[in-house]
Parts: structure tokens; C-alpha cells; sequence
């Protein structure tokens, strides 16, 4: 008796911790977002932030500082809620690649996603955009992530299953393949675009617009609110495909059905903002840390950490060294890595941190 | 729940693995699948639990073609297992691992209240109850396993496969693990390597060679020297398990003599 009420504590205390990480965060995406927007080369009072962001949900807009206005909304609003949009999708992505293929080194970009994307986005960059029938620079990165993507799917296939192993395999050996093209391209290329294309390849989220939020915004709600519906099962494929099969579950519909929505995800964010490393990695990681490994827990979690934890990073990145702006990308495992390693050494000692 | 393998071939790879297997589970009966290495043990054991689709012949539950009017989902509420099988680790509690047993029976926006009494009666019927939030992998062999069987029972199945659950279990693991498997009178099929576990615990056995039925019936019967001599390659010579009183075997390699 004693035993079964002290595991139901541990049930609750596990869920309570769950509830306040999760309302935590998203108390802390919300008023992170108010600070970040005030803050820049021009500070913005947080109250003026609020009339601002008021105003333009009412349709006006804030008339007492129109210029404040201006910076808030047309530049500093589109970044930062592109900022949380990418860092919940490749959240999300990192996530459930890492069940799907079984391993807890899998990220957004471990399918070859992020080296087709560069080799799109490189060739726009250093040959021009005729070179690649006229694609926009995020058009043609997604298109290398889609065609990076299929092969790595025509590959990973054998007699119509999916295997983990072949696909961890097919997706290296595209990516490297696409890191070379990429790699020839910059030795060809003139050295005044160098720096463009190096700035690409790190992630940045600098050119954010009203008119580009909508595909990646789009893409990383529908396919986060699918995949939270797939926990359960993504609990069952983490046990091994046969387990899985045997708990109820169509595998290869399951996980074919997984990659693409998650490739989706992937190849819109990296469209945008580049490949930003280490968030994938990092967050699904730290959260499984904190609340343990079911996906009923971590996948939401995941969602809101990782928006915040880009949203964060990024505020840090065009802040830090004013008023040159770092790429994002180069904060993101600078400031992550303490963080994970830190966890990951309490986690050994202390049992309530697994 | 009654089983049935109707003529079961399978061919990996051009080779045929499984060759036409005939097989009976009677409702309650607890039957052991024996057999060296590559007999086709695991092979036979994945048409029951659909992970692997027969080349020909069917699989028949309570009358029901398995492969052909079952779905997945469907399967899974009525037959478990337990397949030799490592997933990776991501750190699951016992309580976890064993929910996902519930996996074929909730809907999306089921709630978890039921559920949770059936993980934990699954927890205390294999003897854990102390230990649903630990950590999975830092249990026992033994524990394990017995983890993996309560998985299986969260499944509320009325047919349990399993697929050597001995497995690198020590003595005292292996004997409990068994005697746990006999205490649920559940209908029961289960690939074994250990002759005298099968003749101990199991109803009858089917011993498989090169993917054929080779012998079937109870182990008494079935476990012949001169059937052991010619599939497994050793001498054997039946006896008493003084302490059980069941069928207990005698072996040796088949040529060397004592020295």
C-alpha cells in the first residue's frame, strides 16, 4: 500500500512539474517577446511596446511614437515571431527525428535537409538566381532540401520499409555529397560573396518580413498540432519497430507519414533563416531532462522552449556586439552548451532531474 | 483464444525460412516453440504478431484470417509480445514503457484514468510495484523483462507471443520469469532454447528444424533421444526432475566422451 501511494506521488509530481514548466514557458515566450521587441540599436519602453502591439491588433496604429512604431512593428515584431516560429519547428523536428530513427544524435538536418538546403541557397548566392531557373534564394534552399530529402528517402527504402539504420546512412552520405557541391561553389565564387554565403550557412534571421511569415508560420503550427496527435505512437516507435508493429502501430505508414511532415517543417524554417544549428539537438535534450522521455510531454514542451530559446538567442545576437549583428547560429551552441552540459551533470546526481 | 498456423511459409531472401508450418494454441494452453539457431523460430513468431507477412498459408485467430481481416491496430488488442528487440534509450520510466501497452486501445482524446489502473495492475502482477518510476534501464536483467511481459499485459490480450524470454537472464531470473508466465494462464506461445525449461513448464512443444515442424506434442513425448540426436546434435537421457517431478533431460555433446 505504502508503495502505491508513493509512486502516484511520483506520477503527480512529475505531471505538476510538467504543468509549471509548460506555463512557465509560455509566460516567458510571451513577455520575452515584449522585452525583445523594446530592445535593439533604439530602445522602446515595454509600456510603448504594449500600446504599439495593441494598436496594430485593433487594425491602427500607435500615433504617439510613429517611428517607434515603425521599429517595433515592421522590423522587430516579423523577426521575433520568425525567431520562435523556427526555433518550435526544428524543436519540434529534432524531436521526433530522434524517435524515428532511433537515435538521441538524430537533429532537424541529420536527412541531408540542411546540406541541400546551403547547396540550393549557395547556388543562388554565388552563381545568381538564373543559374537555378530563377528561384527566389528561399525557393531554391527548399528545393535542395526537398530533392536532398527524396534521396535520402529512394535510399533509406528496402523492400518498402523505411529502416532507421539505411536512412541515418542514405541522409549522411547526401549530405556529404551536397557539402561538397556547396564547398566547390565557395572556392569558385567571388570573394566579395563570400561573406553572404558564410552568413547564410550560420543562420540568420535578419531579413525577416511581415510577407515571408506566413509558409514557415503555417507549416511549423500544422505540422507541430499533427505531431502532437502522434505521441502516443512516437512512445511505441521509440521501442523498436517490431514492438511497435506489435502495440498496434502501421510502421512504415507511421514513419514515412513522420518524415515528411517533419522534413516540411525542417526545409520551410531553413528556407528562411538559414541552417541554424544546434536548437534541434539541444531542446529536445533539455527537455527530456527535465520532464522525462514521454512525447506526450516532451513534444510541447519542446514547442515552447524552442521558440523561446531562438527567440532569446537571437535578441542576444543582434544586441551583444552592437551594432554588428552575430549569426544566430554561432550563439546558439555558444549559449546552449553550458546549459545542456550543466543539466547533464545534475542529472547523474540528482534522480528528480532525469 | 485459439491459434492456428495454417501451412505459414516464409522466404527471406529467396531462402524459405519457413516452410509450411502447421501449428495449434488451445485456448489457455501454454506452448513452447523449440529448435537450433535459424530453425525459423522468430521467423513463425513475427507472422503472429504481424510484423512479417507470410509468403503463403494463414494465420487463423479464433477463426479470423489474420493477415486478411485483421488490421494492425486491431491485432494488437487482442495478441501481445515481446520481441527480441532493443530500442534505443531515452530514458522511459517502468510506468511508461508499460503504458505504451495501452497504445493500441486509446483514442486520441482518450483520458488516461482507466488506463492507469491497468498499467498498474500490469506493474503488480509481474511483481514491480515498487519500482514504476524508476528509470527502466537501470533495472535488472530480470526486471526488464518482467517490465517488457507487464507491457505486453497492459495489452489486455488474449494471446501472449514470446520470443525466448529467458534470454541472457541469470538462473534465478530465468525460473521466476517462467513461473511468472505460467501463473497468468494466458494463452501462450513462446520460443524457447532451454530444453528442460520447455519440458518443465510448457503443455506441449513444436520443435522446428530448417524451418519445418519436426516433432510436436507434449514434451514427455516429444523430446526423444534419438529426436535430439538427430535436430540439436547432442545425446540426451530422460529423466525426473526430482524436484518438480516434470521431465527433465540429461545431455552431452554427441561424440566427445567424459574425460
Amino acid at each position: 500500500m505504502e508503495t502505491k501511494v508513493a509512486t502516484a506521488t511520483t506520477a503527480t509530481r512529475v505531471q505538476r512539474r510538467f504543468r509549471v514548466l509548460m506555463t512557465g514557458s509560455a509566460g516567458a515566450v510571451l513577455g520575452g517577446t515584449v522585452l525583445a521587441l523594446g530592445t535593439g540599436a533604439v530602445d522602446v519602453p515595454v509600456g510603448d511596446v504594449v500600446r504599439i502591439l495593441a494598436a496594430h491588433l485593433g487594425g491602427g496604429r500607435y500615433g504617439a511614437d510613429l517611428i517607434g512604431d515603425d521599429i517595433v512593428w515592421q522590423y522587430r515584431a516579423p523577426r521575433a515571431l520568425l525567431a520562435i516560429v523556427a526555433g518550435t519547428g526544428l524543436s519540434v523536428a529534432g524531436t521526433v527525428l530522434q524517435a524515428v530513427v532511433r537515435n538521441p544524435l538524430a537533429d532537424p538536418y541529420v536527412l541531408g535537409l540542411a546540406s541541400g538546403a546551403s547547396l540550393g541557397a549557395v547556388a543562388v548566392l554565388t552563381l545568381g538566381s538564373a543559374a537555378v531557373a530563377g528561384l527566389s534564394l528561399p525557393a531554391a534552399a527548399f528545393a535542395g532540401a526537398a530533392a536532398a530529402l527524396a534521396a535520402v528517402l529512394a535510399l533509406g527504402r528496402r523492400a518498402g520499409q523505411l529502416l532507421p539504420g539505411r536512412l541515418l546512412l542514405a541522409g549522411v552520405s547526401i549530405g556529404y555529397l551536397a557539402s561538397a557541391v556547396t564547398s566547390y561553389l565557395q572556392l569558385r565564387a567571388h570573394p566579395d560573396r563570400l561573406a553572404g554565403v558564410l552568413f547564410w550557412l550560420l543562420g540568420s534571421l535578419s531579413g525577416a518580413q511581415w510577407s515571408q511569415l506566413g509558409i514557415p508560420a503555417g507549416c511549423v503550427l500544422g505540422g507541430t498540432l499533427w505531431l502532437l496527435t502522434q505521441a502516443r505512437r512516437l512512445n511505441a516507435l521509440a521501442f523498436g519497430d517490431e514492438t511497435a508493429t506489435a502495440l498496434g502501430v502501421d510502421v512504415a505508414r507511421l514513419r514515412l507519414r513522420l518524415l515528411l511532415v517533419t522534413a516540411l517543417v525542417t526545409g520551410t524554417v531553413i528556407a528562411e533563416v538559414g541552417a541554424i544549428g544546434f536548437v534541434g539537438l539541444l531542446v529536445p535534450h533539455l527537455v527530456r531532462l527535465l520532464v522525462g522521455a514521454d512525447h506526450r510531454r516532451v513534444l510541447p514542451l519542446a514547442a515552447l522552449l524552442g521558440g523561446g530559446y531562438l527567440l532569446l538567442v537571437d535578441t542576444a545576437a543582434r544586441t551583444l556586439a552592437r551594432p554588428v549583428e552575430l549569426p544566430v547560429g554561432i550563439l546558439t551552441a555558444v549559449l546552449g552548451t553550458p546549459g545542456l552540459l550543466w543539466l547533464l551533470r545534475r542529472g547523474d546526481t540528482d534522480p528528480a532531474v532525469r | 483464444m485459439r491459434l492456428r498456423l495454417d501451412a505459414v511459409q516464409v522466404r527471406l531472401g529467396g531462402a524459405g525460412v519457413v516452410d509450411g508450418v502447421d501449428l495449434d494454441v488451445h485456448p489457455g494452453e501454454l506452448v513452447g516453440l523449440l529448435g537450433p539457431n535459424g530453425s525459423g523460430k522468430s521467423t513463425l513468431l513475427r507472422t503472429v504478431y504481424r510484423a512479417l507477412r507470410p509468403d503463403a498459408g494463414a494465420v487463423w485467430l479464433d477463426g479470423r484470417d489474420l493477415w486478411r481481416t485483421v488490421g494492425v491496430r486491431e491485432a494488437a488488442r487482442s495478441t501481445a509480445a515481446v520481441p527480441q528487440e532493443h530500442g534505443a534509450d531515452f530514458g522511459f520510466t517502468v510506468a511508461e514503457t508499460v503504458h505504451a501497452g495501452r497504445t493500441p486501445h486509446q483514442g486520441l482524446l482518450d483520458r488516461d484514468t482507466a488506463a492507469a489502473a491497468i498499467v498498474r495492475a500490469a506493474i503488480e502482477r509481474v511483481g514491480l510495484a515498487g519500482k514504476a518510476h524508476r528509470l527502466t534501464h537501470t533495472l535488472s536483467g530480470g526486471e526488464k523483462q518482467r517490465v517488457l511481459l507487464a507491457r505486453a499485459l497492459a495489452q489486455q490480450p488474449r494471446l501472449l507471443v514470446l520470443d525466448e524470454p529467458t534470454n541472457h537472464l541469470d538462473i534465478t531470473a530465468q525460473l521466476e520469469q517462467l513461473r511468472l508466465i505460467r501463473k497468468l494462464r494466458l494463452t501462450t506461445l513462446t520460443a524457447l532454447h532451454d530444453l528442460n525449461h520447455a519440458a518443465a513448464f510448457c503443455d506441449r512443444v513444436y520443435v522446428l528444424h530448417a524451418g519445418r515442424v519436426a516433432a510436436a506434442g507434449p514434451p514427455g513425448d516429444v523430446l526423444t533421444p534419438d529426436l535430439l540426436a538427430d535436430i540439436f546434435r547432442i545425446r540426451a537421457h530422460p529423466g525426473t526432475n526430482p524436484l518438480t517431478g516434470t521431465p527433465h533431460l540429461y545431455l552431452a555433446p554427441l561424440e566427445e566422451e567424459p574425460s
